[in-house]
């Protein structure tokens, strides 16, 4: 179950960065909005994860080397407008995948029908605010487009094929930048032109290969689980 | 007697025939400054509590211990951020303004529940504020779902239910932990140690010293005093912490046929005044994040107000 355990990580990794903002929120609503897509992710994550074995098995006793979600979704919250631009990326790919599978005849698509309803929240919380960031004032502004720069080289490989899902890759690719291309655009902002893929490979998060901050979010992530084997809790 | 003065007295007994029959004050009904005054300051404290005590419990969110517990734990916090939204939009039909009321927070001028300024240093005291700090804030609340003032008593119903689902998943949590192996045990023996005393402070100082108690009863605000319902708390607390199979840490603790209610040890209050003058283990600490937190997202509400000034929406 290779796409069990790639789509589960991607929900299980994003949540968990997003669970990161509680009590730490620009405004109160967002403090209710973060929480609430953290915790669709992490239903979601819980399903995914449960199709392939013990889901706190899975989540709390693996290395970071097993993990099979891609590089976005473990980058660092930085601040508001850096968040939104993770968002923005991993929801509009997420939102246009499961409508494909939902669509399929696939093991996911029951489960895909569900979320997809999830994940257009999603994508339009983070659209909503990549057009208040884009075109509010020059310091968002500015910070958007840092956070959109800053997340666009980990991009490529959402579009890398995921064994287990029967989808057609490229077409999903060109709606995804069709859409972030015009949601970019009535945000008065630029797509961002640097590379997507680089040779050492950004983006290897499917091949088990993570960045530096990925460690330590796992190290506090499995801590006390692991440092009492074999409880229950 | 002017005309104004006549109107006034008028008011006044429209306000006070309301009160003694039980019915709601609604925002638009005349009421004496200081009932307004009065209302303004404990909705404030109590929205200023929901969304300081997030912080204790999201200290856990990125550790917990299992999905399903992490999951629970969330939804909890946002819970407290819903609270705090209602509240304070409850606060805003008295002619205040969220911002006014977070300005005050900020700036030490208003308070928050002194139970937030002790650290949760263990899994397990999340259990032992769901069971213990949402226990004696639903044993607080309940009565206030009766509060003459219409808003906030509606916010009650909404917020008290909510209040009690975090109690049982904290009973819950503890139970695991408790049936669980030695350590864990362990760990919750040790959580309720920390947690139950200053639960009871949550209750106020006792009648015979409380400031605000008298006239709050008069207007109906409050309904019971605060050593009542704070007995009240003890008599559901020790039969809970049997079944929990954990122990309260008070010698004094036992039945009273007489008095048909437990008995329990002295509060010690200097540390309750020494934790209300900013002096508890945590006071600095969450002002500070909070204050952190306001300031820098302060480019982000700036952001959504200039967008919304250009197209003409409605703010976030
Ligand atoms: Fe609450
Ligand atoms: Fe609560």
């Amino acid at each position: 179950m290779t796409a069990a355990l790639a789509l589960g990580d991607d929900a299980l990794v994003l949540s968990h960065r997003l669970g990161e903002w509680a009590g730490h929120a620009p405004v109160l609503e967002e403090e209710v909005a973060l929480a609430n897509i953290a915790l669709d992710l992490l239903g979601q994550a819980r399903v995914l994860l449960s199709l392939v074995g013990d889901e706190d098995e899975l989540a709390y006793l693996r290395e970071e080397r097993a993990f099979r979600n891609v590089q976005l979704v473990e980058q660092s919250n930085g601040d508001f407008a850096h968040t939104i631009a993770r968002q923005l990326y991993f929801s509009t790919y997420q939102e246009l995948l499961y409508e494909r599978l939902a669509r399929g005849t696939g093991p996911f698509a029951p489960l895909a029908a569900k979320a997809v309803k999830e994940v257009a929240y999603h994508r339009d919380h983070a659209e909503h605010w990549t057009l208040r960031l884009g075109d509010g004032t020059a310091e968002s502004h500015e910070r958007m487009r840092r956070g959109l720069e800053a997340h666009w080289r980990f991009t490529g490989e959402l579009f890398e094929p995921v064994e287990g899902c029967e989808v057609e890759w490229h077409t999903l690719h060109d709606a995804w930048l069709t859409r972030i291309t015009s949601v970019l655009e009535r945000a008065t902002l630029a797509v961002p032109e640097g590379p997507r893929r680089t040779g050492w490979a950004a983006g290897a998060g499917r091949q088990g290969i993570h960045t530096e901050p990925f460690g330590r979010m796992l190290a506090e992530m499995q801590h006390l689980h692991r440092s009492h084997p074999g409880a229950a809790w | 007697m002017t005309t104004m003065a006549a109107d006034a007295g008028a008011y006044e007994a429209v306000f006070d025939a309301a009160l003694a029959a039980d019915e709601r004050i609604e925002p638009r009904d005349w009421m004496p400054d200081e009932y307004r005054a009065t209302l303004v300051r404990q909705m404030a404290q109590h929205a200023h509590s929901e969304i300081i005590g997030m912080q204790p419990e999201a200290n856990w969110i990125t550790r917990a211990p299992s999905l399903r517990r992490k999951a629970i734990l969330m939804a909890k916090v946002q819970d407290e951020a819903g609270h705090g939204l209602y509240l304070y939009s409850a606060a805003e039909t008295l002619g205040t303004s969220r911002g006014e009321l977070l300005d005050k927070l900020h700036s030490g001028r208003q308070k928050y529940s002194s139970i937030f300024n002790y650290p949760t240093l263990t899994w397990a005291d999340v259990g032992a504020i769901g069971w213990l700090v949402d226990g004696a804030a639903i044993t607080n609340q309940v009565p206030l779902c009766r509060c003459s003032y219409g808003p906030y008593a509606r916010a009650m119903v909404r917020i008290c239910k909510e209040e009690s689902f975090h109690q049982r998943q904290g009973y819950e949590l503890l139970l695991a932990l408790s049936r669980g192996t030695e350590a864990q045990h362990a760990m919750a023996q040790d959580a309720v140690d920390r947690w139950w005393w200053p639960s009871l402070m949550m209750f106020g100082p006792p009648d015979d010293s409380s400031a605000h108690s008298a006239q709050s009863m008069a207007w109906k605000i409050k309904r019971h005093s605060n050593d009542e319902l704070r007995q009240r708390f003890v008599d559901i607390c020790v039969p809970q912490a049997e079944s929990l199979g954990l122990t309260l840490p008070d010698p004094e603790l036992r039945w009273s046929e007489e008095r048909g209610h437990y008995d329990f040890g002295p509060i010690d209050w200097d540390e309750f005044r020494e934790v209300l003058r900013g002096n508890g283990p945590c006071n600095t600490q969450r002002i500070t994040q909070r204050c952190r937190a306001h300031e820098e997202g302060a480019w982000v509400r700036e952001a959504a107000a200039a967008y919304a000034a250009k197209h003409g929406k409605a703010q976030a």
